[in-house]
């Protein structure tokens, strides 16, 4: 039985989308790929959901979402800032950005603002390494963040007014 | 509309010939006396020029466009990365053939005024030589030297258009291979033409290929890796993003040469652009009988399915990839059996990187001869690198095989940033190594790198100056190979650790000369016995950084410092006698270690020091504030 809490329309969603699928233990990235869409993290119930519907063992989902990275089990605040921790980013100051935004936000990387506001996270290579170091705030980028002045002002960006 | 047959795609691409034309001109248009002149404005939509904007100056620009009233004869586009990130966001204008750096949106109605109604170049957005002072309205110096095979397509068609692809010679070398050649001379083409995996070992491409159709089976599979997952090497995503059909294509052409009808393209999740473009590719060659059955009227079934990775970096390993396509955690398995013989749900797979299969098409089209000729005499053809770092011309290069480093980061990359010293090239990523000066004028191939302890890797190149420190930089990329071990292994799992943790203890001061016998050592036990080549290459950082600034592993181990001055544990922070007494460290001091009277020589408390060199920023005297 589904113990899923998570409004009915989410659990219908993705179970529509399962049964979509000609094959479906093959596809199990797929689907968790879609039920973090949806949900915006992978919560143990989905996990467990999953694995009942396609008749696999629940440890065999948590494996998966466990290795990687770009699967969450804790949820994220309202809006995600990462840092680029890429070699041409870090040669140009990648650390010291994420220092300071930690400084500012008053959290460490992984974490969530207690107001539930922002994500701190760090990722690989954007691509846009003429622009480095850079900040990503909900997929949108920031280049060449030196100051903590610059910093400063996207956070404000992205803080309700007030 | 599906294409019935050969016939039909070249009546295709007669028809789609006009969509290109105004931008294949090679000679610069007299633009004062062409009123009405029909021209292209290509907005460059790579990674970096999106990032800074550019698709808010494509609006910005069909704005002014439609109120100058010239919307009719000018259009803009938005196609792939046109490989000059610094210069960025960059636009063409065609078939003028200006090219405008730094463009903001608000440059954009002076560009329509001045350039489009007046036939007046904007002189301040042209590219100026920061030595000569010179402007370039075309044949900018950072393209000099390039050749655009892989990436012939990347920023000049619209990617979302099939019929610009077709326009320029697109699914040509299909129909060559479908109609006019057998699979072995396909294959027996590209062991000819010398072509190698681009995405970082360098195996004979037609090798591998004639690998997958000897196995004996029902149903083989092609997979293209894009999987990017080096820090700093944005090449396959420049391709997936500029020019996705040359990746289809080429992945039709394998499947008819292998024996496959079934593909798929396991890309990075962290690439929404990519996969939109590519989704759109995918439908449109389904469109038109490019994908599907019976193709071009052949007896050939081919299709391509999209999968989906997710943030591991071990993925981009072909037997981790498999796994991962499979549904699986992405970990590794011995070879053999290798892919060819048992891959994707035990059939033989054939796997090749994106910049791999975006070199195909026109080796089929121009032939082995011509690409052999490029190159050198075991690296044939070219290589694109992600030229980033402490250099002046940030972008994406595409040379020919046996350019020298020394070409791509002076010439090309415009030297060092801010005039300082060269110190080392880092290619290969986490599976490469550190070049130091003296190999600046070898030519660069997949021989001459390993020999020098590097590795071309899928071709990132971040060069370093006299302020990186070389044991921080190894430390970086353990800590990125630590993270990134799936764990499978012991050797990769706590040897990457144990590697890390010593490094540690160095650039904190804690090092001893035993520590650095014990690296080597363990280095080498790693490379001997990790199953993958995540594993065997993760030592490469550490060891050539030991063989060639074996010195500043000593400083840090024996004198206590660190040369490039980055390690923080080993920085002191101290005030001289030229100290007029300012006090403006004093008030910027985080932690108020500044103290003394106004106009008097100020002292730092070094219990508590930060270090974070928040005084030395500030101080406006020279030499008053010194750190060793």
């Amino acid at each position: 039985m589904c113990n899923s809490d998570s409004p009915n329309e989410f659990a219908q969603k993705l179970d529509n989308f399962i049964d979509s699928l000609p094959n479906k233990k093959e596809n199990l990235i797929a689907i968790l790929h879609y039920a973090q869409e949806i949900y915006g993290w992978l919560p143990d119930n989905v996990q467990w959901h999953i694995a009942q519907k396609l008749d696999i063992p629940s440890a065999k989902v948590y494996g998966v979402v466990s290795f990687y990275s770009y699967f969450t089990m804790k949820p994220r605040g309202e809006h995600v800032v990462n840092v680029c921790m890429g070699t041409a980013c870090f040669v140009r100051g990648a650390e010291k950005l994420k220092n300071e935004l930690e400084n500012q936000l008053k959290i460490k990387a992984g974490e969530t603002t207690p107001d539930n506001l922002f994500t701190l996270e760090t990722l690989r290579c954007v691509g846009a390494c003429g622009l480095a170091p850079v900040m990503i705030v909900d997929g949108e980028v920031h280049g060449k963040m030196h100051e903590p002045q610059e910093i400063n002002e996207v956070l404000a960006k992205y803080r309700p007014e007030g | 509309m599906k294409l019935k047959d050969t016939e039909e795609l070249n009546v295709l691409k007669a028809q789609s010939l006009k969509l290109i034309e105004t931008r294949r001109a090679k000679e610069a248009v007299d633009t004062k006396n062409a009123p009405g002149l029909v021209r292209h404005i290509l907005v460059c939509g790579g990674p970096g020029c999106h990032s800074s904007g550019s698709p808010r100056i494509a609006e910005v620009l069909e704005e002014e466009l439609d109120r100058a009233g010239l919307a009719d004869q000018i259009k803009v586009f938005e196609p792939g990365c046109f490989g000059f990130c610094e210069k960025g966001p960059m636009i063409q204008i065609h078939p003028d053939n200006v090219t405008y750096c730094e463009v903001s949106p608000e440059d954009v109605s002076t560009i329509v005024q001045e350039h489009l109604l007046e036939g007046k170049q904007v002189e301040r957005l042209l590219y100026m030589d920061p030595n000569t002072k010179e402007r370039f309205a075309a044949n900018i110096p950072f393209y000099n030297n390039q050749l655009r095979i892989a990436l012939r397509n990347v920023g000049y068609i619209a990617p979302e258009n099939i019929l610009e692809y077709i326009a320029a010679d697109g699914y040509q070398a299909l129909a060559k291979v479908l109609f006019h050649m057998t699979p072995l001379e396909v294959i027996d083409t590209l062991k000819v033409s010398g072509l190698r995996g681009r995405g970082g070992a360098g195996f004979p491409t037609g090798v591998k290929w004639e690998f997958t159709r000897r196995s004996e089976a029902d149903q083989r599979y092609i997979i293209c890796n894009a999987d990017e997952g080096d820090p700093g090497a944005f090449m396959d995503r420049s391709v997936l993003e500029g020019d996705p059909h040359s990746v289809l294509e080429a992945m039709l052409i394998a499947g008819a040469a292998i024996g496959s009808s079934q593909g798929y393209i396991y890309v990075r999740a962290e690439y929404p652009a990519a996969i939109h473009r590519l989704k759109i590719a995918i439908d449109q060659a389904r469109e038109y009988g490019l994908l599907g059955k019976q193709i071009l009227g052949s007896d050939f079934d081919f299709d391509i399915e999209l999968k989906y990775g997710a943030g591991a970096f071990v993925c981009g390993e072909e037997t981790a990839l498999i796994h991962s396509i499979e549904g699986l955690r992405g970990e590794p398995t011995v070879k053999p059996p290798f892919p060819a013989q048992k891959g994707l749900w035990g059939k033989p797979t054939c796997v090749n990187n994106v910049e791999t299969l975006a070199n195909i098409p026109p080796i089929i089209l121009k032939g082995a001869e011509w690409f052999a000729k490029i190159g050198t005499e075991k690296s044939k053809g070219t290589k694109v690198f992600a030229l980033a770092g402490k250099v002046n011309n940030v972008g994406l290069v595409e040379v020919p095989m046996g350019t020298t480093l020394r070409e791509i980061i002076f010439g090309i990359g415009g030297g060092i940033k801010r005039h300082k010293t060269f110190k080392a090239a880092q290619t290969g990523g986490p599976s490469g190594g550190c070049i130091p000066t003296k190999y600046l004028d070898s030519p660069i191939d997949y021989e001459s790198l390993m020999a020098i302890g590097s590795m071309m890797g899928s071709g990132g190149l971040i060069v370093l100056d006299e302020d990186d420190c070389m044991v921080e930089i190894a430390k970086f990329f353990l800590e990125f190979t630590m993270d990134e071990s799936c764990g499978r292994c012991t050797a990769c799992r706590v040897g990457t650790k144990r590697l890390h943790e010593i490094l540690q203890k160095i650039t904190e001061g804690r090092g001893t000369l035993e520590d650095l016998e014990n690296l080597e050592k363990l280095c080498n036990i790693i490379k001997d016995t990790a199953l993958c080549g995540l594993g065997q290459s993760a030592p490469n950082p550490i060891l050539s950084t030991l063989k060639y600034f074996r010195d500043e592993y000593v400083a840090h181990i024996v004198d206590k410092t660190c040369p490039a001055g980055v390690c923080k544990s080993l920085l002191k922070y101290e005030i001289t006698d030229k100290c007029v007494g300012c006090g403006r460290c004093a008030k910027q001091c985080p932690t108020r270690a500044i103290s003394g009277s106004p106009k008097k020589r100020h002292v730092i408390d070094q219990e508590r020091c930060l270090k974070c060199g928040a005084c030395m920023e500030q101080c406006r005297v020279d030499g008053a504030i010194i750190r060793h």
